[in-house]
């Protein structure tokens, strides 16, 4: 028997053909998805107008829409439905089959969710370039640093997302109907994340609070590093706190999977 | 090989009485029972033995199978499929194994199970022209034609299954968990899915263990069953043998051209069925010889048939037995 790593690897390309085709049998929910992440719109017409006579606190009306267009850019990119599909799964014992193939769920979960990006982001992502070339350009960054770990920082920002929700959707073992857990953390995500409205803006409590939770790692990272003329230093933080928690994530995801799977009692004949 | 040694598997139930208040009350104070759906069950299966599995509602057929198959960690007690141990969910073992559910589908709802299959094959790590070897075997044998390409909700129930059974098998197990393969499917169907898996058994030496709600499937299938009630075994072995300890006596069927009172008949054996002139009466094996010699020489009986009772009746006789006596 070949090694499971380079086994996984070999399944990688069939995996993410049928992830795409899985993403594209789902239509109308997929057009739903696309349409209802306009959460960052609604903040920008908000601040924009606040913002609209004079900066409110540093921020021009060109900064918000920068922002949050930039929100909406990353969020595209990192949002994942993995913690309500893994809730569904255990809850009508359909987990069984996934547990009956030799690829670990997170691995499998992983590919089908990453396949689904591209078409998700397919009408929000190219728009939201656009406009934020044309109309937020003036508070984009142009340090060669910053630009160069846009793309990592993203993908980090993924991982971090994708652990979390992982194991998130692992406390379905323990509590069948975990969707209160999972709006609880959609509150407090959207919050500290910088989501709803940059974390500049927050009080300074709330601000500390969020410096030692993953959130900010998870969106508000590469936004910053997208808009803002950060120090190198300043750069390096932010990048080593997303690597800290995406380390972190995965062992949380995996440490939950492992102690819930055992709990898993794959109901249904 | 599969080996189960004093198997427990144990489930909390949480427990409350339908209402309001009960609901409220169970918010702050739950109350769990414990069931024991499998209680210290031994049993060996070498490899290559169709093995029927049999046990009413709620026996814990389904979570033997479920613990064989690694899905559920036992309680207590050991259990070894392959050389392995099932909860460890090893590549080795999961290579060596299928589990097919009637009632749950592993095929991909939204896609042709084409995909499903090639999924299969990726991330088993199934060989290119293995794999088309199988799936060409299995298309033949199944007589998938081109369901493989139509998308598995649009499947009827029966194709679906077909194909549920490919998918189950591109691997090329030589483990075979069936649970109820044939629900729901037509008698045509039944047989087909029945014939498929004889001869998979044959051609590959494969262990199959099967769980049926259909008795002709397990009577066509299985030489050796299990019974299980309550979660414990009662009893493992031959089929016929089982029937013999439990039920010795004879079904004789016949017809007569003639009538024949009710009392004539009791003379011969008990009097089951009376439709028309067909007449079926229960027989001690050890009066046979006398009863049918009296029934074609005397009564010129004719279309005679001798059969062992039907395994439904032996079962209904043996859970009746095996339950407990109310204190």
């Amino acid at each position: 028997m070949r090694s499971a790593f380079s086994r996984t690897l070999r399944a990688m390309p069939t995996l993410l053909r049928v992830g795409v085709a899985e993403t594209v049998a789902y239509r109308a929910e997929f057009l739903v998805w696309m349409l209802t992440s306009t959460m960052p719109l609604i903040m920008l017409a908000l601040w924009t107008s606040v913002a609209a006579e004079a900066p409110f606190q540093d921020f021009t009306s060109a900064d918000f829409v920068a922002y949050y267009l930039a929100v909406l850019i990353v969020r595209n990119l990192t949002g994942n439905w993995v913690a309500w599909q893994i809730a569904e799964e255990v809850r009508m014992g359909i987990l069984s089959m996934r547990l009956l193939r030799p690829i670990h769920p997170f691995i499998a979960y992983a590919v089908l969710h990453i396949s689904a990006v591209p078409f998700r982001s397919m009408i929000a992502l190219p728009l939201c370039v656009i406009l934020l070339l044309s109309s937020g350009a003036s508070a984009l960054t142009t340090e060669p640093l910053q630009i160069a770990l846009l793309l990592p920082s993203i993908l980090l920002a993924w991982l971090i997302t994708f652990g979390i929700m992982f194991a998130l959707g692992g406390t379905a073992f323990w509590i069948t109907q975990n969707f209160g857990i999972v709006n609880f953390y959609f509150g407090l995500w959207s919050l500290l994340s910088g989501y709803l409205l940059p974390l500049a803006l927050l009080p300074q409590a709330l601000r500390t609070i969020a410096k030692w939770l993953p959130f900010h790692a998870m969106l508000g990272a590469p936004v910053e590093l997208m808009m803002r003329h950060l120090s190198s230093a300043q750069v390096a933080e932010l990048i080593g706190r997303q690597v800290a928690w995406a380390v972190a994530s995965i062992l949380i995801g995996l440490a939950v999977w492992r102690a819930g799977v055992r709990r898993f009692e794959a109901v249904g004949g | 090989m599969i080996r189960a040694q004093e198997l427990t598997k144990y489930f909390k139930v949480h427990r409350r009485q339908p209402g309001f208040a009960n609901a409220m009350k169970s918010l702050v104070h739950r109350k769990y029972d414990t069931v024991k759906a499998v209680d210290g069950v031994s049993f060996t299966i070498e490899r290559g033995e169709r093995v029927g599995f049999l046990g009413p509602n709620g026996a814990g057929k389904t979570t033997t199978l479920k613990v064989l198959s690694g899905l559920l960690h036992p309680t207590s007690g050991s259990v070894e499929v392959a050389g392995h141990v099932p909860f460890k969910r090893e590549p080795q073992l999961l290579g060596k194994i299928t589990l097919v559910m009637g009632q749950k589908s592993q095929l991909i709802w939204d896609l042709p199970p084409a995909e499903t299959y090639a999924m299969n094959r990726a991330v088993f790590d199934v060989d290119q022209a293995d794999f088309d070897k199988r799936l060409g075997e299995l298309t033949e044998l199944l007589e998938l034609g081109d369901l493989v390409d139509k998308p598995a909700r649009q499947l009827s129930l029966g194709e679906r299954m077909k194909c549920e059974l490919a998918a189950a098998l591109l691997h090329g197990p030589t483990t075979l968990f069936l649970d109820e393969p044939t629900i729901g499917l037509d008698v045509a169907m039944q047989v087909a899915i029945r014939d498929f898996v004889r001869s998979y058994n044959q051609r590959h030496e494969a262990t199959v263990l099967l769980t049926s709600h259909y008795m002709d499937d397990v009577v066509a299938l299985c030489p050796r069953i299990i019974v299980i009630d309550q979660g414990k075994l009662i009893h493992d072995g031959d089929l016929r043998a089982l029937i013999k300890t439990m039920d010795p006596d004879k079904r004789v069927s016949f017809t007569l051209v003639e009538s024949i009172s009710d009392d004539e008949l009791a003379k011969l054996g008990t009097l089951l069925s009376k439709e028309a002139q067909r007449i079926t009466l229960k027989v001690a094996d050890r009066e046979i010889g006398t009863v049918v010699g009296h029934l074609l020489g005397t009564l010129k009986a004719a279309d005679l048939a001798i059969e062992d009772p039907p395994l439904e009746d032996v079962l209904r006789q043996m859970f009746g037995r095996a339950k407990a006596p109310p204190p």
